[in-house]
């Protein structure tokens, strides 16, 4: 049978249930397949801490948002076109982020009284009339899933796990995307367990074919291949992008990567991808905590490595005191915080941006660091790459920003080349003449002089150290210079980044100012709102210490700073402090991206007052 | 430091203990044991036919983790308790370094007791070298994680209610591959076992008691001093029967597996009954390690445990290798463009 098949420009489907349901993976399947098709697309995993919460809870659903186009987006989506309900406590969690009108598909089998309650219906939604605002496909999901796979060989346990890759399939034929990429995956997946890849792939097809047939669905959907800059793509998180960035930046440098870590969601897949990457020259090493995993990260950096640790804000906080050492050392380091929400365990699965002023000033004495922020998660890639060739370049600890967003959801990345990529120079002293450990060139960047270097032996540590010859010293006047030397260094590094560039009109009345991971949410926002005739204008930081040194000047030119954080305002309070400047503060801290409705709501209300 | 002569032959410079000694002034208190160590340290160093400069010291902080600086070789004085774990760095980075560790009771034990007990369990290229001395030195006179109980210091007036620990029993729990007690008041034993531990694959531990005459004289005293030392002390030596007190009339016997003191000049035991030490045997050196804590018995000084087991760092080399070798040499754009790529083309 053959339906119309309607184009759309852009589509949110936002897959839920149970945490044992197979939602992460159903969303990656289909974010790769649509990746492959051609379309933009941004994405948004939403998970529990628990790893399997109590079957029909509402904290143990999981879900997974896309959003794919025709055109360059910039979000995973607000608000969902399509809502799969594994279970009745996945439509009662999500409900009220659907679209009035969207399209619920629900799995009516698993909407029993037991699984009603456990979600908190009084009354089954899908009987009575509290969905009648919304297109409701109801499918027997668990039930057709049984049915096309008895004879595969599996208990009615593995059978009914398969039921995801029906939900799937029926999504695919639902938004017209091929099935190859799947069946591919589920036989490199699978390949020991011929019966287990037989029934997935059987599940995906029975899915396909249900949506094919039934009268269910009035029509059936296209969104075209966006209109992306010409090149090889690939799909990202930001993670993965991370453990490129630096292996790119090792290889650019001709130094091998060491990367010590502890496990920390939701940082642990950096670690993951690294240390698969042997054949590269990458050591990793999984140390007893995140101190330790600071402290080896030094051992590496002083040992000629380039050294990098990875962390969430607890191991963050642990690691503070191991980055003054590096400070005082005079190391290169690269320190990854993939921000989640906080303070102490907080949300560990979820987004913040809480640890800006954490890894700005959160250490013990004048500990100048650098700190800059990934923008999107194949941004992930140049900032990591970026930051190691800072730490190299100054011989100091980078740290780099990201987040739950940006480390776990993915973009489309315009893979680059390696050759276009900027080569790293790395010096390392040999030559014993005149050697002093803390010379200085004109970076104010000290010698790397790597132990098993002949005539270069010399004794460094945390004790402040004399002005170039690196001996312990407690005289008072050269501790006042020393501070102020380590200061001014990476002060300077503001003339080796580039300038802060301005969206829109370069001057006016409403400039908005965001950094991290945010900035998807806030240019689509100002895009809608300039496309309404507004002026409003964009900067998105991603250095955030030193910042550009045209910051300042930037700031002179709007009547209003507007910052939207995920967090109390703490860009806002380093943008006041450095440039005396007034700014309106947006902060929402609920552990998701910011929402582009009320941010619009939100600058609009500024623009008004903005005159 | 290897250097070429005339004829292009490669010599290796003879060292001298005074090559490793650091233009630095030695700041211990004057008649500190740290004195001892740092001599017998650099006197066995020249026997190690390691050039200079692949000598890395590493330390916390403490009395004992000043080390570096007097040494004439590279060095890192780290921070509190962090010394395994620079130091892991160090040696994993480059496995062709000597990685020294020069720590304390209080920086091994205590603020540093999780890395202390990982580098062990991994069996990661480090000498350490633990300075016991029983209490805090640089802080002043506070009791230590090895203070006995009842201890009175700085912090407690009335008494530690603390149990200590056992530092060799510690390290032999925490896998630990070569083991060992010496005494800073005995140079001769600890260079040799100095030269054993550097020689050794894998973590080896020293604990060294060491007097401080400033906060806790004379903690070791019986063990040093002429005339109590032989009948406390028990050097272990590996083969030998294990013999001790002023004629070595004394010896240890296992009844089944209980060990006693039982006397070989007096009729009723024979050499033949005492104990063969070997040092390849865990049960033994678990129980020797006991006897420190065991009243009436004397403190084993020596080599408790030595056993061969592949070092951390050899494994993670032929990790590399062996994937290197099955996947062949990584190529950064193949590693850039693998997975599920596409291509838009121009229009």
């Amino acid at each position: 049978m053959s339906k119309t098949i309607e184009t759309l420009d852009d589509v949110v489907i936002r897959f839920a249930g149970d945490s044992g349901d197979g939602m992460q993976l159903t969303g990656t399947q289909f974010t790769n397949t649509t990746a492959l098709v051609g379309n933009d697309l941004s994405t948004l995993p939403d998970y529990p801490a628990e790893i399997r919460a109590p079957a029909g809870t509402l904290f143990g659903v999981s879900s997974f948002q896309l959003h794919f186009s025709s055109w360059d987006i910039l979000t995973p989506g607000d608000h969902p076109d399509v809502l799969v309900a594994m279970n009745p406590a996945a439509l009662k969690v999500h409900l009220k982020d659907l679209k009035k009108g969207g399209l619920i598909v629900a799995n009516i089998d698993s909407f029993d009284d037991k699984n009603l309650s456990l979600a908190g219906f009084t009354a089954n939604p899908l009987k009575d009339e509290s969905l009648e605002n919304y297109q409701l496909i109801e499918v027997p999901i668990t039930k057709l899933t049984l049915a096309a796979l008895q004879g595969v060989g599996l208990t009615q346990k593995e059978m009914v796990r398969c039921k995801n890759f029906f939900a799937l399939g029926l999504m695919y034929w639902l938004y017209s995307r091929p099935l190859e990429p799947t069946e591919e995956w589920i036989k490199g997946k699978f390949g020991n367990e011929p019966k287990v890849a037989e029934a997935n792939d059987k599940a995906l097809k029975s899915g396909y074919y249900y949506g094919e047939n039934t009268e269910a669905f009035a029509s059936q959907y296209q969104v075209k291949p966006a209109q992306l800059k010409p090149g090889l793509y690939r799909n990202v998180t930001g993670n993965e992008a991370t453990a490129l960035g630096v292996v790119a930046a090792a290889h650019k440098a001709g130094i091998p990567l060491f990367y010590a870590s502890y496990p920390i969601t939701p940082a642990s897949e950096i670690l993951h991808n690294l240390s698969g990457y042997k054949n590269y020259g990458v050591r990793t090493f999984q140390a007893e905590d995140e101190i330790a995993a600071a402290g080896v990260a030094v051992g590496a950096a002083y040992a000629g490595n380039l050294a990098v640790t990875g962390t969430s804000g607890p191991g963050a906080a642990l690691k503070s005191e191991t980055i003054s050492l590096a400070i005082m050392l005079e190391l290169p380091l690269v320190i990854v915080d993939v921000q989640r929400g906080g303070p102490s365990t907080g949300l560990p699965t979820k987004t913040e941006q809480s640890d800006l002023m954490f890894v700005t000033y959160g250490r013990h004495g004048e500990a100048p660091a650098v700190v800059i922020a990934a923008a999107t998660p194949a941004d992930c890639f140049s900032m990591a790459f970026e930051a190691a060739r800072i730490a190299v370049k100054y011989m100091t600890p980078v740290y780099l920003l990201t987040d739950g967003y940006l480390g776990n959801g993915s973009e489309p990345w315009l893979v680059p080349n390696s050759k276009d990529l900027p080569e790293i120079p790395v010096h390392y002293r040999t030559d014993p003449e005149n050697f002093n450990p803390y010379s200085r060139n004109e970076n104010n960047s000290r010698p790397w002089a790597l132990p098993g270097t002949p005539g270069l032996e010399h004794r460094i540590g945390g004790l402040e150290k004399a002005n170039i010859t690196g001996d312990v010293s407690y005289d008072p006047e050269n501790h006042d210079f020393m501070v102020k030397l380590r200061a001014e260094k990476v002060a300077g590094i503001a003339k080796d980044i580039p300038l802060q560039e301005v969206y829109g009109e370069q001057s006016g009345d409403l400039l908005v100012l965001s950094w991290g991971g945010t900035f998807g949410a806030v240019r689509s926002t100002v895009d809608r709102i300039r496309k309404k005739g507004h002026k409003v204008s964009h900067a998105h930081l991603r250095y955030l210490n030193p910042f550009p040194r045209n910051l300042g000047d930037v700031l002179k030119n709007f009547k209003t700073i507007f910052v939207p954080e995920i967090n109390l305002g703490q860009l806002a309070k380093l943008l006041k402090s450095e440039y005396l400047v007034p700014v309106v503060q947006f902060n929402k801290v609920r552990g998701l991206p910011l929402r582009s409705a009320e941010l619009e709501q939100a600058i609009m209300d500024t623009l008004g007052g903005a005159k | 430091m290897a250097n070429t002569n005339g004829n292009g032959e490669i010599q290796v410079k003879k060292y001298t203990a005074k090559d490793f000694a650091s233009d630095q002034d030695v700041r211990w208190c004057p008649g500190c044991g740290d004195y001892s160590i740092l001599a017998q340290v650099q006197r066995i160093l020249p026997d190690l036919d390691v050039p200079k400069e692949k000598h890395v010291f590493v330390s916390g902080i403490g009395c004992s983790s000043r080390f570096p600086y007097y040494m004439d070789a590279f060095g890192i004085h780290g921070i509190h308790g962090r010394a395994p774990a620079i130091a892991s760095g160090v040696k994993s980075a480059n496995p062709d370094l000597t990685v020294w560790v020069a720590t304390g009771d209080g920086d091994a034990l205590s603020i540093g007791g999780n890395h202390f007990i990982h580098a062990l369990r991994r069996n990661i290229g480090l000498k350490i070298m633990m300075f016991n001395n029983r209490i805090y030195g640089l802080t002043k006179g506070q009791y230590s994680p090895t203070s006995e109980l009842g201890k009175k210091s700085k912090s407690t007036p009335f008494g530690t209610i603390d149990y200590p620990f056992n530092p060799v029993q510690l390290a032999l729990g925490a896998e630990g591959t070569f083991v060992a007690r010496c005494l800073d008041r005995d140079p001769k034993h600890l260079q040799q076992t100095l030269l054993r531990a550097a020689r050794h694959e894998g973590t080896s531990f020293i604990e060294i008691y060491q007097n401080c005459n400033v906060f806790n004289d004379g903690a070791f005293l019986t063990f040093t001093e002429k005339d109590t030392k032989p009948d406390n002390v028990l050097y272990l030596e590996h083969g030998k029967p294990l013999l001790f007190g002023k004629e070595n009339e004394k010896g240890i016997r296992l009844n089944v597996f209980t060990p006693e003191i039982v006397n070989v000049k007096e009729g009723k035991w024979s050499i033949n009954d005492i104990l063969v030490y070997d040092e390849t045997s865990f049960d033994l050196a678990v129980l020797l390690a006991t006897f420190s804590d065991r009243v009436g018995f004397p403190t084993p000084i020596g080599v408790f445990f030595n056993v061969q087991r592949k070092s951390y760092e050899q494994m993670m080399t032929e990790q590399i290798e062996s994937v290197t070798k099955k996947r062949g040499k990584g190529d950064l754009d193949k590693l850039l463009k693998s997975g599920n790529t596409w291509v838009v083309s121009a229009n």
